[in-house]
């Protein structure tokens, strides 16, 4: 038999409501690759600053056409600045390329559980992305760059589809331009002038350098290719409990209420989005979960 | 516990104390060849004379030879309308020359309207326990829902013990009724012999004793308390289906590509009734919407499906495009995930999902053929 919480001590506080969006002005809007953008946010209304952890994601609501979950791409230490890189691919985001400097957009978050960067303390660091995939990283990015001396040795390996696609590639030049950080890009398909790796980003973790006993490794990409990303650090000795991953499914309101995200048993909005891998593990190998 | 025992015509007059009590008194009804629950004028409306027939697939409404009012089990709807409605405002946003308004950027809260007080009449077991699943989905937290923490506060409840198993019924092997236990103000238990019909009262509150006060009531003696207990134990043991909960939820974890779900989708219409009938069921999708001019967006919640297509799209497909996952989905979240969820199950054995599934797919059917075929 079920029993209910207390009703009477729960206060109804409308100035909290969860489901409501707060107004963000565009500052600056960037195009990345053929399609995909960053823009630049500040709130516009009583919010004054905007703080978040690495790997938390917003709700982004484009007045009358709709709200999808956008993870943040900026730097946790900029709290004035929120920043959001996505793929133009559906009604929302496609109306949020249009967007310019000055529109306004509605805003709900930060939501969702944060890579465990604190965790890596003393440990190399691995992060593996695959296309968009390294948006939802780049914060943490940001943060282990930003304190560098905490960590062994810092790797990403990236792959994208082809030399076009790559995102932020100024900053990953700047990162690798550093002795202190490895950066490793490859492409499915390469065309002439291209000198990086070719193939799936997979490919590149048998090589890469770190010591599998004592690393923290970070993943977001597509589904699949986190699969196989997993599988392929628990070969290399990774444990499966120092490996986390970042989930993406549909979600209609980011707080565990509307029941779309569910992954299993978790909520990805509210369990996730990032998970320890042996969490999830089971259910990463099914189809259609 | 406080019984109390009235008599049939007192029924009219609890109805009426309700209502003086500023409550809007909504109750079971017939409506379109069914009972479903609307607001009620008075004790008149209720559906008095009428029972019904239900199996799979099946749903029909029978005269019957007497002036019962609850000789009957669960329709097509549940309390969950008025809580959780199938369509409902969440907020709107407005565009003038000023730009963009949103709730958010207003100094002041907007001024509402204080909630309706509902008072349910004629809850069910089944029932009461869904209201406290779905309490326990929306103010669980972390994040509450305030449509809802809205509209659940101050919730007057009179339940109706059931004397009698529905065709598709299987709460007693949920621990789900037939008798209510907890949840509510008032419990009602309806007898009717050749010579007497008359009500056997329960208060579970305060609130619930202090409206007794307009009825007519005496104290019940240790035989009405008896003849309850027998009427309870009648129904459970008409109750012709079961669904054996133990160990459930671990074989359903390890039946994710049991062969039974590919012979239940080869059925299944994806049609939804199962999921709109569904007391417990909480999810829903959210649609922006404006006025012609663009000067106002509203967000719409509406009652969503996990077996639509849409339901699991992002980016390049649906995550659930088979049948099979589908189905999968929604039994495995009711009979296993629900419970690491919420600590209970999203079933309460009320069986509108076996009487409402067009092709009359039976959830304690399928969870049997899954227990008993392990590999």
């Amino acid at each position: 038999m079920a029993t209910a919480p207390d009703l009477q001590s729960l206060k109804v506080d409308y100035k909290r409501n969860p489901m409501l969006p707060w107004p963000f002005q565009i500052r600056r809007v960037k195009h990345e690759t053929e399609d995909t953008f960053t823009i630049e946010l500040q709130p516009s209304g009583d919010l004054e600053e905007f703080t978040f952890q690495p790997g938390q994601f917003n709700m982004v609501y484009v007045y009358g056409v709709g709200e999808i979950p956008i993870s943040i791409s900026g730097d946790p230490a900029n709290p004035r600045t929120l920043v959001h890189t996505t793929r133009a691919v559906g009604s929302v985001t496609k109306a949020m390329d249009k967007m310019r400097r000055g529109d306004i957009l509605g805003i709900r978050g930060p939501y969702g559980t944060p890579w465990p960067i604190d965790h890596a303390n003393g440990q190399d660091v691995v992060f593996v992305a695959g296309g968009i995939g390294l948006a939802p990283l780049r914060p943490v990015l940001y943060e282990v760059v930003a304190q560098r001396e905490r960590y062994g040795k810092v790797v990403l390996l990236y792959g994208t589809r082809t030399p076009s696609d790559v995102l932020f590639r100024q900053e990953l030049e700047n990162w690798r331009a550093r002795f202190d950080l490895e950066i490793y890009v490859t492409v499915d398909r390469a065309m002439s002038g291209w000198r990086g790796n070719v193939g799936v980003v997979t490919n590149l973790i048998s090589r890469a350098p770190f010591d599998p006993r004592n690393t923290m490794a970070f993943v977001c990409g597509p589904e699949v290719m986190m699969r196989f990303t997993t599988m392929e650090l628990h070969k290399r000795g990774v444990d499966n409990e120092h490996i986390f991953v970042s989930m993406e499914r549909n979600m209609k309101c980011a707080i565990g209420l509307c029941g779309h995200c569910q992954f299993g048993s978790v909520f990805v909005c509210k369990d996730g989005p990032v998970f320890r891998y042996s969490q999830i593990k089971d259910m990463l190998v099914k189809w259609e979960i | 516990m406080k019984n109390f025992i009235f008599e049939r015509a007192e029924l009219d007059n609890l109805v009426e104390t309700l209502k003086r009590r500023g409550f809007k008194v909504i109750g079971p009804t017939v409506r379109d060849s069914a009972i479903i629950y609307d607001e009620l004028t008075d004790a008149n409306d209720l559906p008095i004379g009428w029972t019904d027939e239900q199996t799979n697939g099946t749903y029909r409404l029978k005269r019957r030879d007497d002036a019962a009012v609850f000789a009957w089990t669960v329709g097509p709807q549940s309390w969950k309308k008025f809580l959780f409605p199938p369509i409902q405002k969440i907020f709107a946003t407005h565009r003038s020359t000023k730009g963009l308004d949103f709730p958010n950027s207003k100094k002041q809260a907007p001024q509402e309207s204080p909630p309706i007080k509902y008072a349910f009449f004629g809850v069910r077991s089944c029932e009461l326990n869904a209201i406290a699943i779905q309490d326990k989905v929306f103010l669980g937290g972390p994040f509450i829902d305030p449509l809802y923490q809205r509209k659940r506060t101050g919730v007057f409840i009179v339940a109706i013990n059931c004397n009698q198993a529905g065709g598709t019924c299987f709460c007693a092997s949920m621990n789900t009724g037939p008798k209510a236990t907890t949840g509510f103000d008032l419990a009602l238990t309806e007898i009717l012999s050749d010579k007497h019909h008359y009500f056997v009262v329960e208060a579970g509150t305060e609130l619930g004793e202090d409206i007794l006060k307009n009825v007519k009531c005496t104290k019940a003696t240790e035989e009405n308390l008896a003849t309850i207990k027998n009427i309870t134990e009648q129904t459970v043991t008409q109750m012709s289906r079961s669904l054996d909960t133990a160990n459930l939820k671990n074989i359903l974890y390890q039946s994710s590509e049991h062969p039974r779900w590919e012979r239940t989708a080869s059925l299944c219409l994806t049609c939804t009734n199962c999921t709109m009938v569904c007391p417990t069921c909480f999810c829903a999708t959210v649609e922006d919407v404006t006025d012609l001019a663009g000067k106002q967006a509203d967000r719409i919640r509406k009652w969503d499906s996990c077996f639509t297509l849409d339901f699991s799209y992002i980016h390049g497909g649906s995550v659930r495009t088979s049948t099979k996952a589908r189905y999968r989905q929604w039994m495995t979240h009711k009979l296993a995930s629900w419970v690491d969820q919420f600590g209970t199950f999203g079933c309460v054995g009320c069986g509108r999902c076996i009487t409402w599934c067009p092709v009359g797919i039976d959830i304690t059917e399928e969870a049997r053929a899954i227990r008993e075929n392990q590999p």
